[in-house]
């Protein structure tokens, strides 16, 4: 079976400096491949190349079997490759259905003038987040007013909304409490069930083997080592983020 | 714990809804204030509320465009004299046209004085968008440039003209209702749509909380800045041309006495200067505050300076509700 997304040789140099090198791993449906490294192992570009945000100075990646490099940060997305950074992009003064909708906002027309169809896009939101297990208490209120938790599912909701078949989450835990992180985490299982292909970036140990169908160490720019959660430990994924030899 | 709760919430709601009362109360004061003093109401005289409304007119039609900027994180202090160069700019085209042939020249005169706020507009977003230059250094320039030009072309005289059409659309009434009061309902109306009920809005409110969501949502940001500074440059200049025809003279000063009001009213109505919130309907509630203490201190005969003192002490309860509306919501801001 062909993976659902394939890194190929990845290179980025920044001037004269080599961020990245040599990175290859792929990423099966309904399969959560962590990222792990320390700050600077080169987590971030890895995925910026993946959602077209830099262009790699060698190397490729394909998706579903397509060439994905060189495709806009746009035509990435509209590929079915979502991207949920660490601030969420949401917007807080909107409420969950606006945020779902943001920038394909539904409209319906009142004397030839298009209306926002705030109560259908409400609706949606509402819906998607039932199907991630989350009941929004009040639909039309801003999202600034829901826990860390919530609003994670509602970025995790545009995802499954528009139909992305691989989501890359940026440390997703790193600023919530302990109860929101165990949600989260829920999240991600329920994201795996239906088929769903997850690049996950972390350098949370507890976060990582509860979230791992396999881990990808990247230390210094190279990987550093891939491990099946069931074949190793802490000791060994924290020495291999230091960038000690496999 | 509940009956917290719904303290809390009806707190709130008096909060969001402070400025209606704000307004009926200081409509209430003048009432009794004209019935002790005069034994004659303040309120239900033609002659009172068109006063009101016009000055009410005045300041929306600056204050409109500038919501939209302000909800999106930024500020226009570039409008005081968009307004002055568009006044100045209709006055010399009709000037310049002559006064025989009536209608077409004072539309073609509106039309170029619009067009010189488009490009007042355009410089503005064009700072801001392209260049990064913050709006309010960036417009605080274009403020200095729109004032100058207006002086320059206008030879640094109040430009007069000859036009009854002019004057009409200055003076005249439909139904009883002044053409500029009218012409700044229109407009309200029209804001109010764009901000309210279209995706344009959603992407205003949206760039004023977080520039990030509505970039990675695809929206081009840059475009979006432009019409925004576009908008608030043509309801500035739409100001003008009102001004203009009221007076039968284009003044390059024409909107700078009304800024501050302006500015003024948009915070009054709810808006922050961090941007992500404010309404159109809270800047007409805003405007008309503003325009009630103006009329109502020189109708109960104080000193008219007091108008300055008592918009100011407004404008510092309005950022005072604003904070305590924040800590209700338990800080998440």
């Amino acid at each position: 079976m062909s993976a659902l997304l394939e890194v190929k040789g990845l290179k980025k140099r920044f001037g004269g400096n080599e961020a990245v090198s040599d990175v290859n791993f792929a990423v099966n449906s309904g399969e959560c491949v962590v990222l792990a490294g320390d700050n600077g192992a080169g987590k971030s570009t890895v995925i910026k190349m993946i959602s077209g945000v830099h262009a790699p100075t060698e190397g490729e990646v394909y998706f579903d079997g397509n060439l994905l490099t060189g495709k806009t940060p746009q035509g990435v997305r509209n590929a079915g490759i979502e991207t949920i950074y660490q601030d969420l992009s949401l917007a807080d003064n909107l409420d969950p259905g606006l945020n779902l909708y943001l920038g394909r906002e539904k409209v319906k027309h009142f004397l030839g003038l298009p209306f926002l169809d705030r109560a259908a896009m409400r609706k949606d939101a509402a819906e998607v987040m039932k199907g991630l297990g989350i009941e929004v208490p009040d639909p039309s209120a801003p999202v600034r007013d829901l826990s860390g938790g919530q609003r994670q599912a509602i970025a995790i909701a545009r995802a499954i909304h528009w139909q992305a078949k691989l989501v890359i989450m940026d440390e997703p835990t790193a600023a919530l409490g302990v109860p929101e992180q165990r949600e989260v985490m829920a999240l991600i299982h329920r994201l795996k069930e239906k088929g769903v292909g997850i690049i996950l970036i972390s350098h949370n140990l507890p976060d990582i083997f509860a979230a791992a169908d396999r881990i990808i160490v990247l230390a210094r720019g190279v990987v550093g080592g891939e491990r099946k959660p069931s074949e190793t430990n802490d000791e060994e994924i924290v020495r291999l983020m230091m960038g000690a030899a496999s | 714990m509940a009956n917290q709760q719904i303290g809390a919430s009806f707190l709130r709601s008096l909060l969001n809804a402070w400025s209606w009362l704000f307004l009926v109360l200081i409509l209430g004061f003048f009432e009794i204030y004209a019935q002790i003093e005069t034994g004659n109401t303040f309120l239900f005289r033609t002659h009172n509320m068109q006063s009101i409304a016009i000055a009410a007119s005045q300041i929306l039609l600056l204050a409109l465009g500038l919501t939209l900027v302000i909800v999106a994180g930024h500020i226009d202090l570039s409008i005081g004299f968009t307004t002055g160069l568009s006044a100045v700019v209709m006055a010399l085209v009709i000037r310049w046209l002559g006064p025989d042939i009536g209608w077409l020249a004072v539309i073609a005169a509106m039309v170029v004085g619009i067009l010189a706020a488009v490009v007042v507009g355009l410089i503005n977003g064009w700072l801001v968008a392209y260049l990064n230059v913050p709006s309010f250094i960036g417009t605080l320039g274009t403020y200095g440039v729109a004032r100058g030009a207006a002086l320059i072309v206008a030879g640094g005289a109040t430009v007069s003209i000859r036009s009854d059409e002019a004057r009409f659309i200055g003076n005249g009434e439909i139904l009883g209702f002044p053409i500029p009061v009218i012409t700044a309902i229109l407009l309200a109306i029209v804001c109010h749509y764009v901000l309210t009920y279209t995706k344009f809005g959603v992407h205003t409110y949206a760039l004023g909380a977080s520039r990030a969501s509505v970039e990675r949502a695809g929206v081009d940001v840059n475009k979006l800045l432009i019409k925004l500074f576009i908008i608030s440059a043509v309801t500035a200049g739409i100001g003008g041309l009102i001004y203009t025809s009221r007076f039968s003279a284009g003044a390059a000063n024409a909107g700078e006495p009304i800024l501050l009001y302006a500015v003024a009213a948009v915070f009054i109505g709810g808006a922050s200067l961090t941007g992500g919130q404010g309404t159109v309907t809270g800047t007409v509630i805003g405007a008309i505050i503003i325009a009630v203490i103006q009329f109502g201190l020189v109708f109960s005969g104080l000193p008219p300076y007091w108008q300055f003192v008592a918009v100011g002490l407004v404008i510092i309860v309005a950022v005072l509700v604003d904070q305590s509306k924040s800590k209700l919501t338990g800080g998440r801001t």
